[in-house]
C-alpha cells in the first residue's frame, strides 16, 4: 500500500502537485492519470523520495522510501526521462544497479532475458531505439523483483507492437499479486489494465476510484438514443419535462436530461412505439476528456471549446 | 526483438533475490560504473601516459642539449623535479575525470537510477571518492615511479641524476601520487557541487590553473601573502623537492590543499542528501 498524504511540491512560485491525497491498494494496477503537465512526474518522484516535499508525506508499506535497506527489492521503478548513462552497456548498467544490492549476476542475466534485450545487452546504450531503451528500464525496475512496480508513462513512443508487449507484461505483473502503478496521458491505454484510476490535474485530485466508477459518473450526463417510428409524438411528449431532444434523422433521437426510465414511461404513457432504448456510456477517453479539460493546463482556444460544448460544468469543477 | 514478448512468470525468477544494499556494495557498483565508460579508461590512460612519459621526454630532449645550457641553469637543475613534470598534464586529466564521474551522472540522468537504488544518497558518493581515489593512488603511484626511474636512467647521461634515497626524493614521487587523488577527490566534489560537466570543468580549472593568475595580479605584498595558501601552490609543495622559500612546507601545504578538499566534500554532502535529484 502507497500512501500519498497531503503532499505539496512548490518550485518557487509554482505549485507542481497541491495537497494531493489518494492510497494505492496492493496488487492491482492502479492507472495514474493525467494530461501532460499535470504532475505526475513529479507525484512519482516525491513517492521515490529523489524530490523532498514542500509539505506531507508519503508512505510505501508505512515506511518512507528513503528508509528501506533494500528498496529496489521493495520498488521498481522506470522514469519517463531517461535514467542510463548513455556510454555504459546495457548489461553493465544492470550490473551496477544489481551490485548495489548485492545481486547476482544471474539476475541480471534474468531480467535481461525476461525483456528480450539479450542481443544488444553489451551495446551502449546510446545506441538503442526508443523501444529497447524502455526494455532496459522495465528490466531495471524488475532487477530486484519488486512487490510494487512504479512505471512512468512506459508505452510513451512505442509502436503498436511494444506497447502490446507492455500491455501484457502490466497484466502479468498484476497476475502475479504485485502492485502496479502505472502513469500515463493517454486513457485508452488504461482501459485494457488498469483496475482503479487516480486522476490529477494542475497537480489536484480529480478522482481515486475504480475505472467502472469513473466511467459510469462521466456517463450521468451522457445521452440516451431512441429510436422511435413515431419521433415527433416523442419529441412533444417530452417537450415540457425540461428535456434536450436531438438528432431527429430517420427516427434516432438524442435524449439529454432524462433517463432511460424516464424516457420509456413518458412513452408508455403516450402510447408512443420505442425500437430502441440505449443510455450511452462515455468511453473511458471521453470520461478522461470530461474531467480534465478545466484542469488542463496548456490548451488552444480550440481545444478548449471543444471540449468545454458538451460538458456539465460541475463535473469538471469536482476538482 | 518484436518476436520477445515477456513471460510474465519468469519476473519472479528461479529464486527470489537477496541482498540489500551495504557501503561495500555500493562501492562494487561504483568500480564497475567507473571501468564501464569509454571515456573513464581514455582519461586514465591519459593521466598514466603523461605522468609516466612527459619527465622521461623532457629529460632526454635536456640531455640532447645538456652542453649548451648555461652554467647557471645547470647549478639549479633538479632531477627529482624535473623527472616528475608529467604531473603538470596528468593533472588536468584526474581533475576533468573526477568531475566527470558525477556531472556525467546528471548530464545523462543516470543519477536518478543511482539515487533509486541507493535513496540515502551519501553512500554513493563516499563510494565514488574512494573507488576513484584508489585507482588514482595506485595508478599514480606506479607512473610516478616509472617516470622518476626511466627519467634517471636518462639524466645518467651527464651524470646529474639522483636515487630514490636521495633526500626528498621518495617524498616527491608517493607525494605526487597523494597530490593527484586528493585533487581528484577535490574535483568530484566540485562536479557534485556544480552537477554539470562544462561548469564543473571551469570550476576545476579557475580553482587550479587561474586563481594563481588572478593572484599574481594583485600588489606583490599582498600576493606574497595569498600565494602560499592558494588550493594549487599549497597542494603542489608535496611533489616539490624543495618548495621555494616564501611557500608553505610540503606537509604543511598538502595538509592545507586536504582541508580544502574536505571542505568541498562536506558541502558535497550536505547538498546532495539536501537538494532534488
Amino acid at each position: 500500500m502507497i500512501r500519498v498524504e497531503n503532499l505539496t511540491k512548490r518550485y518557487g512560485e509554482k505549485t507542481a502537485v497541491d495537497d494531493l491525497s489518494f492510497s494505492i491498494p496492493t496488487g492491482v494496477v492502479t492507472g495514474f492519470l493525467g494530461p501532460n503537465g499535470a504532475g505526475k512526474s513529479t507525484t512519482l518522484r516525491l513517492i521515490l523520495g529523489l524530490d523532498t516535499p514542500s509539505a506531507g508525506a508519503v508512505s510505501i508499506d508505512g515506511r518512507a522510501y528513503r528508509d528501506y535497506d533494500a528498496p529496489l527489492r521493495m520498488v521498481g521503478t522506470m522514469l519517463e526521462a531517461r535514467a542510463i548513462h548513455s556510454g555504459r552497456s546495457a548489461y553493465n548498467h544492470l550490473l551496477a544497479l544489481a551490485q548495489t544490492h548485492g545481486l547476482p549476476r544471474s539476475r541480471v542475466e534474468e531480467v535481461i532475458e525476461l525483456v528480450g534485450i539479450g542481443e544488444v545487452a553489451r551495446r551502449r546504450v546510446g545506441s538503442f531505439s526508443l523501444g529497447m531503451g524502455q526494455r532496459l528500464g522495465i528490466a531495471a525496475a524488475l532487477i530486484g523483483d519488486p512487490q510494487t512496480v512504479i512505471l512512468d508513462e512506459p508505452a510513451n513512443g512505442l509502436d503498436p507492437e511494444g506497447i502490446r508487449w507492455i500491455r501484457n507484461l502490466l497484466k502479468g505483473l498484476a497476475g502475479e499479486g504485485r502492485t502496479v502503478f502505472v502513469s500515463s496521458h493517454v486513457m485508452s491505454e488504461m482501459a485494457q489494465t488498469a483496475e482503479r484510476l487516480v486522476v490529477i490535474g494542475r497537480g489536484r485530485l480529480i478522482a481515486d476510484t475504480t475505472v467502472e466508477e469513473f466511467v459510469s459518473r462521466a456517463s450521468s450526463d451522457a445521452p440516451v438514443r431512441v429510436r422511435t417510428p413515431q419521433a415527433t409524438e416523442l419529441r412533444d411528449a417530452l417537450a415540457d419535462r425540461g428535456v434536450q431532444v436531438s438528432g431527429d434523422e430517420r427516427g434516432v433521437l438524442e435524449v439529454r436530461g432524462a433517463s432511460a426510465e424516464r424516457i420509456g414511461e413518458a412513452a408508455a404513457a403516450g402510447g408512443i412505439v420505442l425500437h430502441e432504448l440505449t443510455p450511452l456510456q462515455a468511453s473511458l477517453e471521453d470520461a478522461f476528456m470530461h474531467l480534465t479539460h478545466n484542469a488542463v493546463e496548456y490548451h488552444t482556444g480550440a481545444q478548449a471549446e471543444a471540449a468545454g460544448a458538451d460538458i456539465e460544468p460541475e463535473l469538471g469543477a469536482r476538482a | 526483438m518484436s518476436a520477445t514478448v515477456a513471460d510474465p512468470s519468469a519476473a519472479r525468477g528461479s529464486a527470489t533475490p537477496r541482498g540489500r544494499v551495504t557501503q561495500w556494495h555500493v562501492v562494487r557498483s561504483e568500480w564497475t560504473k567507473l571501468w564501464s565508460l569509454r571515456s573513464t579508461r581514455w582519461s586514465l590512460l591519459a593521466a598514466v601516459v603523461s605522468m609516466a612519459g612527459l619527465g622521461v621526454l623532457a629529460s632526454a630532449i635536456l640531455m640532447s642539449r645538456w652542453s649548451e645550457l648555461n652554467p647557471q641553469k645547470r647549478t639549479y637543475f633538479d632531477a627529482i623535479d624535473h623527472s616528475l613534470g608529467g604531473a603538470d598534464l596528468a593533472q588536468l586529466a584526474i581533475g576533468v575525470l573526477g568531475v566527470l564521474i558525477v556531472s556525467g551522472e546528471y548530464s545523462t540522468g543516470m543519477i536518478r537510477s543511482s539515487m533509486l537504488a541507493v535513496p540515502r544518497r551519501l553512500p554513493v558518493l563516499w563510494a565514488k571518492i574512494a573507488v576513484f581515489g584508489a585507482v588514482t593512488f595506485v595508478l599514480m603511484l606506479i607512473a610516478a615511479f616509472v617516470a622518476f626511474t626511466a627519467s634517471q636512467a636518462v639524466l645518467s647521461q651527464h651524470h646529474v641524476n639522483v636515487a630514490l634515497n636521495a633526500p626528498h626524493a621518495l617524498r616527491a614521487v608517493v607525494g605526487t601520487a597523494l597530490f593527484l587523488t586528493v585533487l581528484g577527490i577535490l574535483c568530484t566534489a566540485i562536479g557534485a557541487l556544480v552537477r554539470n560537466s562544462a561548469g564543473g570543468i571551469s570550476a576545476f580549472v579557475a580553482l587550479l590553473f587561474v586563481l594563481p593568475g588572478v593572484a599574481g595580479i594583485l600588489p606583490s605584498n599582498v600576493a606574497d601573502t595569498i600565494d602560499p595558501y592558494l588550493p594549487s601552490n599549497a597542494g603542489a609543495t608535496l611533489m616539490q623537492a624543495v618548495p621555494d622559500a616564501h611557500m608553505l612546507s610540503p606537509w604543511a601545504g598538502f595538509a592545507l590543499f586536504c582541508g580544502y578538499a574536505a571542505v568541498a566534500v562536506a558541502a558535497a554532502a550536505l547538498m546532495l542528501v539536501r537538494r532534488d535529484v
